[in-house]
């Protein structure tokens, strides 16, 4: 491990018109080339918390720092070493996948050459090359998913944020995307995570903290914190730690 | 610079799959442009040259009845059905009702008797006053019954009154002619002779229609010339539909989400967007000229002539488009959902159409209507395009419609941005 890639400290933030806090005093360093996991039930903060790394929420108290550069402070700055895949598909659907990949491309400060060499790439390995001058919103949950992780990979970012990128897709893709992502990584980039899918903690992530009430409870590698709660699996520390009770109700 | 030319081919890419979008900006507009024109220049022909059909009762058996029915014949405004003086004006609306005819006059039984003795009184007054002795005539006030003018109510009340004016004028001749001839006989005890009668009831001042020009041309403007610059500042507005949901699709769709973790600022969204719609723009007006000037002529309408100033044209053109774009940019901006900026959008050009002059003439508008018509930025689209088709005048004659239009579009500009920012867009 090198560096914190990202560094959160003393973090506090509230939503307008409510009185309790989303995220409240929390802290969490990842380092670079990380593969970080975010895990926790709905309303836990997982989604708050990376909209606050990447400068999508203003948040009121503490600070992140993304290679050093605090994030409130130097927005243009850091939004070219990282890429974003957002849960909601984040694209144009009126476009098809090499449409849109043209245009976020550019917007991330690549030339036109350096986007089709790279949307060939990444179209290939993702399987969407023979749909990619098909207009989007005509494919299926799981094309539009590997279409909103290509946009957030097109530029090559140091860090990769993933805010739940595989619910609603079936296994298949799942493993694809899971597969990806392990390739980006091994090629430096850091990639920082949030699913409900616990099976992807094991699979993918060296460290994860599981968050509850704005806060990270535990956090460390699977094994340490299986060890140290002596459950057998993550789902069984899931509810030892966040208990059985609805959280979106 | 590579940033806003991917932008302006992705919304090139998005407008032109929008198929709605394209239908309101484009053929909507030319429909509208050839059925108002077409209406209009029907009643401009209606009036001008078919005539009114019109059945012409009279009850009447002396001359001035006769002379009535030949004034009203040669009035040129109505193909005239006599009927006879037997009908009743129950039968008379009966036909009307059956389209027969849309006007009916019935000249009453006593019209010749009575009008006689309304002109010798009149020309026993007037002799009198020239110191010549007559005998007075006495006659009631109320002996002379009305001519009834029988309406289809169809008629709208603009063309009753260009028909009551026709009648006035036809009724006006014959009391003349008797006036006339009364006094002629009272001071000759004889006729007034044809040639004589003819002369002078037929000797009108002529009236000469000019309209005023900046070159000088004095061309009549016809309904093309009316219609064509006023649909196609509606269809440059109309623009709203397909930009304004196209903002509020990118803030609702996600994109945006992405759009603002990127390191480019929306503003260049904003500036493709601008650009993309003002090429639109100006692609509807030469669509609407090319149509005014080419397929006008052959669906039998009026040909449209461009201003002698095409730069001032152009410039005109992309001074309004470009208000238009910056009106539908607001729209989006402050819009919540789609269905928000297409009402809003579609509702608000009606509104401002109709105070700006477009639905009716702007000096027809009541006095309190005056000073408001001035803050529709279509007012002065309206005003400069008219300088141009109808006064047919240079950019020099309509920079002061030009200018406000700019102020107008700077301010939307202002206000677009300052939504964007207080919803921390930008």
């Amino acid at each position: 491990m090198n560096d914190a890639a990202v560094s959160v400290q003393n973090l506090g933030f509230k939503y307008p018109g409510q009185s309790a806090p989303s995220i409240n005093n929390l802290n969490l360093d990842v380092a670079e080339g990380e593969r970080f996991g975010l895990f926790g039930p709905n309303g836990a903060g997982k989604t708050t918390l990376m909209n606050c790394m990447t400068g999508l929420l203003n948040y009121q108290q503490g600070s992140i720092k993304l290679f050093g550069n605090e994030v409130k402070k130097n927005r243009k700055k850091i939004n070219k070493f990282f890429g974003f895949v957002p849960q909601d598909f984040s694209f144009y659907q009126e476009l098809s996948p090499i449409e849109n990949l043209a245009f976020f491309g550019a917007w991330s400060g690549m030339n036109n050459q350096e986007i089709k060499n790279k949307s060939a790439e990444i179209l290939e390995i993702l399987g969407l090359t023979d749909v990619c001058n098909k207009q989007v919103q005509k494919f299926s949950g799981g094309m539009k998913r590997r279409v909103n992780l290509a946009i957030g990979v097109i530029h090559s970012p140091r860090i990769l944020f993933l805010d739940e990128p595989t619910v609603g897709v079936d296994v298949h893709t799942r493993q694809a995307i899971i597969s990806y992502l392990k390739d980006v990584n091994k090629k430096g980039t850091t990639l920082i995570y949030t699913s409900h899918q616990l099976s992807e903690a094991e699979e993918l992530c060296d460290r994860i903290a599981l968050m509850d009430g704005g806060k990270i409870i535990v956090h460390g590698s699977l094994n340490q914190l299986l060890s140290d709660h002596r459950e057998a699996g993550l789902e069984g520390l899931f509810i030892h730690l966040t208990g059985t009770m609805y959280r979106d109700a | 610079m590579y940033k806003l030319w991917a932008t302006i081919i992705k919304d090139l890419q998005i407008l032109t799959r929008d198929k709605v979008g394209l239908i309101f900006m484009f053929a909507m507009p030319i429909i509208l442009a050839i059925v108002i024109t077409a209406t209009q220049n029907s009643t401009f022909e209606l009036v001008n040259k078919n005539k009114v059909p019109l059945l012409l009762c009279n009850k009447d058996n002396g001359d001035a009845g006769k002379q009535l029915v030949i004034a009203i014949e040669k009035v040129g405004l109505f193909t005239v059905k006599k009927v006879t003086g037997e009908q009743t004006e129950k039968q008379l609306s009966d036909r009307m009702h059956e389209k027969d005819a849309l006007v009916a006059i019935i000249i009453p039984q006593n019209f010749s008797s009575v009008l006689n003795a309304k002109a010798k009184a009149t020309a026993t007054k007037a002799l009198n006053n020239f110191g010549l002795q007559q005998d007075s005539v006495e006659i009631s006030e109320d002996s002379l019954q009305p001519i009834s003018l029988l309406f289809h109510p169809v008629l709208q009340q603009t063309f009753r009154q260009s028909i009551q004016g026709a009648l006035r004028s036809a009724l006006q001749m014959v009391q003349s002619k008797l006036i006339l001839k009364s006094i002629y006989f009272s001071l000759n005890e004889e006729a007034l002779p044809d040639s004589l009668e003819n002369e002078i009831i037929d000797n009108q001042v002529a009236i000469n229609e000019i309209s005023i020009s900046r070159d000088g041309s004095n061309t009549l403007p016809n309904a093309t010339q009316h219609n064509i610059p006023a649909w196609t500042i509606f269809a440059m507005f109309f623009v709203v539909i397909s930009l304004g949901s196209s903002v509020v699709r990118e803030k609702l769709n996600g994109s945006f989400v992405r759009i603002k973790t990127l390191p480019t600022n929306y503003l260049i969204a904003l500036l493709s967007k601008q650009i993309t719609y003002l090429l639109v723009t100006l692609l509807q007006a030469a669509i609407i000229f090319a149509i005014g000037i080419w397929l006008f002529p052959s669906l039998g309408l009026p040909r449209l002539n461009l201003p002698d100033d095409l730069p001032g044209l152009f410039i005109v053109s992309f001074m309004c488009g470009w208000c238009a774009v910056s009106f539908a940019i607001c729209v989006g901006v402050f819009a919540q959902t789609q269905e928000q900026a297409n009402g809003i959008g579609a509702v608000s050009i009606v509104l401002l159409s109709a105070i700006g002059g477009l639905l009716v003439p702007s000096f027809a508008m009541p006095e309190s209507f005056q000073h408001i018509i001035k803050l529709s930025p279509l007012h002065w689209c309206l005003q400069a395009y008219y300088g141009l088709f109808l006064e047919r005048g240079a950019l020099r004659d309509v920079l002061l419609n030009i200018l406000p239009l700019f102020g107008i579009t700077i301010f939307m500009q202002l206000i677009a941005l300052y939504g964007l920012k207080n919803k921390n867009l930008i």
